[in-house]
């Protein structure tokens, strides 16, 4: 898988701006699915199996960026974040435009990080000496440039939230030789802008189970007192976050087929945070939901790191629940 | 190119003189239904009040486009009287106190006069004259004997409409202007498309009226025609201001991105493309907070293709906005010519 890792993090496809992602995907999956569809809003949804329950599975294809918000009269291009990008994370980042252009973020003399952006004082510097030559303007969306990097046990890479749950869906696809539902592999779109591919592909899929595949931050870290998460210790099922309860049913489903194929797991609980599970569960007249989570260090950094193991638990764990008849 | 003449000038007085505070949009349904009754195949009142008008085209592959420009505008309402002719109220929508005290107010579909009071100069200690003055602090006070006026009224500003020269001065000219730009619209719909316009209800509560219309109308692909803030003023300092939102006499301002919606990039090019070969000026509103109706046309149904335009205007959501009459013709012919030139093409990924 981590040739497939690699190539699917080393894409650029921000919030709304889908399109590249969306290709290499179908790439991968086209030989696999019964049936691929792409909705209004540019959700990928590849079906496989028909007639029994419908499971929709969603892994959000999008990730983190910036968008430039004004060309000042030296070239410098101002910027608004795209989904939750931490400030301290961006001095001296890497950015690279939809457009190909490439750019670096300057903040250098300026203290306190943390106030930078919403005081829009950071800048791309793309090399331009006026809003003439600049090679951007105001709306033009940039993604994170940081190389894929294998560290054997572990994998580092920008965008592993959620490329990661990406990579295990395509992986589980292609696993999944036959299966009782009818399975639909949900790639939704804009996800870090407050869940909204889940919320229109949701409605059109209308599911009877609906499972986020996502990454969860791992805490297992110096600094940190309470540990609760862990790279290694297999996936996550989630009880609660700010946006959604995982359906015990549901839950109960997962425990029993992890056991059943000695596979490692977390319960998770979380205080914070929101999947596309949030969006699923309250389309038409509801659905249950879970969300199924990679732990992941350094979540919306440029550098997130996920356990191998973890992830071919994942595709594994994911497989084994598909091959069977579920009951709620 | 469509133009703005007297009679659109005084369509726009009629309407930003109208009162409808969200929740009340009755006036401005009478006068948008008087202005289209005859040109629309459907006119339509749903059950939140949204008035929904249908024009088809004629010919194949015609693409079915929702407009949406919202009637509501931003108020009050009266939640406590106090004494004769005294009440504690709230604001409807977006509204800072600060802009608040001293104003000439218009109180329930009456329109009785009153104003906004707090206290005055003489009794007001000279370390408090720099603070704000707090909602709680402030009272409508529309003078005795008006048993007519009652808690749960709403009030807005009394502001009537100025031309000024090339400038309009008027308040609601959020979303005034776009409700005037739907109409021209309607009047001149291109027969290449099914025009779907929806003049919307609470949209400075929280965009609820566009909900429940989208689902409705169940478009193609749809547009928000608002108005947003320009704050293009240079700076005190001489620096460049980098955060203006808009400019004034930049003609329509499109979106990118906004608290709400991203706009679909196709929509964005469409709409800008359009620009450039009919040699409208345009520009791009400074991605950033806020919303329109599109943030919740997008997310209705399986997903609406989505974007916006709007008319850019200084002093927003205060007792009077000010806007070129330039800016708003630009904005109704980028969006006809847009329109003229609608094909599934622009929805091709």
């Amino acid at each position: 898988m981590k040739p497939l890792i690699k190539k699917l993090t080393e894409t650029f496809s921000p919030s709304g701006y889908e399109n590249a992602i969306r290709e290499v995907i179908i790439e991968e999956i086209k030989d696999f699915a019964d049936e691929i569809r792409v909705d209004a809003l540019g959700n990928l949804i590849a079906r496989k199996g028909s007639g029994g329950k419908k499971i929709m599975l969603a892994a959000h294809m999008d990730e983190i960026g910036i968008m430039v918000n004004h060309v000042d009269e030296n070239g410098f291009a101002r910027f608004s974040s795209l989904g939750g990008v931490f400030p301290q994370t961006l001095v001296g980042s890497r950015v690279k435009f939809v457009n190909g252009t490439s750019g670096v973020i300057g903040a250098h003399f300026l203290k306190r990080p943390v106030r930078l952006v919403m005081n829009n004082k950071m800048y791309v510097d793309t090399g331009a000496t006026s809003p003439k030559n600049s090679p951007i303007q105001v709306g033009d969306v940039a993604g994170f440039e940081r190389p894929f990097l294998d560290l054997g046990k572990r994998l580092v890479a920008k965008s592993m939230d959620d490329r990661i749950g990406v990579a295990v869906l395509i992986e589980t696809l292609r696993e999944l030789k036959s299966t009782p539902h009818e399975v639909y592999f949900v790639f939704t779109v804009q996800e870090e802008v407050g869940v909204r591919g889940a919320t229109t592909s949701a409605y059109g899929v209308n599911p009877d189970i609906g499972i986020a595949l996502d990454v969860t931050g791992a805490d297992d870290v110096p600094e940190i007192d309470t540990k609760t998460i862990f790279l290694g210790k297999g996936p996550t099922f989630k009880f609660k976050d700010a946006g959604s309860l995982g359906d015990p049913r549901v839950i109960e489903l997962f425990i029993k087929t992890a056991r059943k194929n000695k596979i490692p797991y977390q319960r998770e609980v979380a205080t914070m945070g929101g999947t596309d599970a949030r969006a699923i569960q309250l389309t038409h007249a509801g659905v249950p939901v879970m969300t199924l989570s990679v732990p992941c260090r350094y979540v919306h950094s440029p550098s997130e790191m996920v356990d191998y193991g973890d992830v071919q638990n994942t595709v594994k764990l994911l497989t084994k629940f598909l091959e069977k008849k579920v009951e709620l | 190119m469509l133009k703005i003449r007297k009679t659109q000038l005084n369509l726009l007085e009629k309407l930003t003189n109208a009162v409808a505070v969200s929740g009340d949009e009755g006036e401005i349904r009478k006068i948008v239904r008087a202005e289209i009754e005859g040109i629309a195949d459907e006119i339509k009142t749903d059950a939140m009040g949204n008035l929904l008008v249908t024009k088809r085209g004629k010919g194949k592959n015609r693409l079915r486009i929702m407009l949406a420009a919202h009637m509501d505008e931003i108020g009050f309402m009266l939640v406590n009287k106090e004494s004769d002719g005294i009440f504690q109220f709230e604001t409807i929508g977006g509204i800072d106190p600060r802009q608040l005290a001293g104003k000439p107010i218009l109180v329930g579909r009456e329109k009785v006069p009153g104003v906004i009071g707090s206290a005055p100069i003489h009794l007001v200690s000279a370390d408090e004259r720099g603070s704000k003055i707090p909602l709680k602090s402030l009272r409508i006070d529309v003078g005795l004997g008006k048993p007519k006026v009652k808690v749960g009224d709403r009030a807005t500003f009394a502001t009537k409409f100025l031309r000024m020269g090339d400038s309009i001065r008027a308040k609601a000219l959020d979303d005034r202007l776009g409700v005037a730009i739907l109409i021209e619209l309607l009047k001149n719909a291109p027969a290449n498309i099914d025009l779907l316009a929806a003049f919307t209800v609470q949209e400075e509560l929280g965009l609820r009226g566009a909900k429940i219309a989208a689902h409705a109308l169940a478009p193609d692909l749809a547009l928000a025609i608002d108005s947003t803030p320009a704050y293009d003023f240079p700076m005190h300092d001489g620096s460049e201001n980098i955060r203006y939102n808009t400019k004034l006499g930049a003609g329509p301002a499109i979106y990118t991105l906004d608290g709400r919606t991203l706009s679909d990039p196709r929509i964005i090019r469409w709409l800008s493309e359009t620009g450039d070969e009919k040699k409208i000026p345009y520009q791009y509103r400074q991605p950033g907070g806020g919303g329109t109706d599109a943030g919740s046309i997008h997310l209705s149904l399986a997903g609406i293709p989505t974007g916006s335009v709007s008319v850019p205007g200084r002093y927003a959501h205060t007792a009077m906005g000010l806007c070129r009459i330039k800016d708003w013709e630009h904005s109704l012919n980028l969006l006809h010519e847009a329109l003229l030139n609608l094909s599934p093409k622009v929805l091709a990924r």
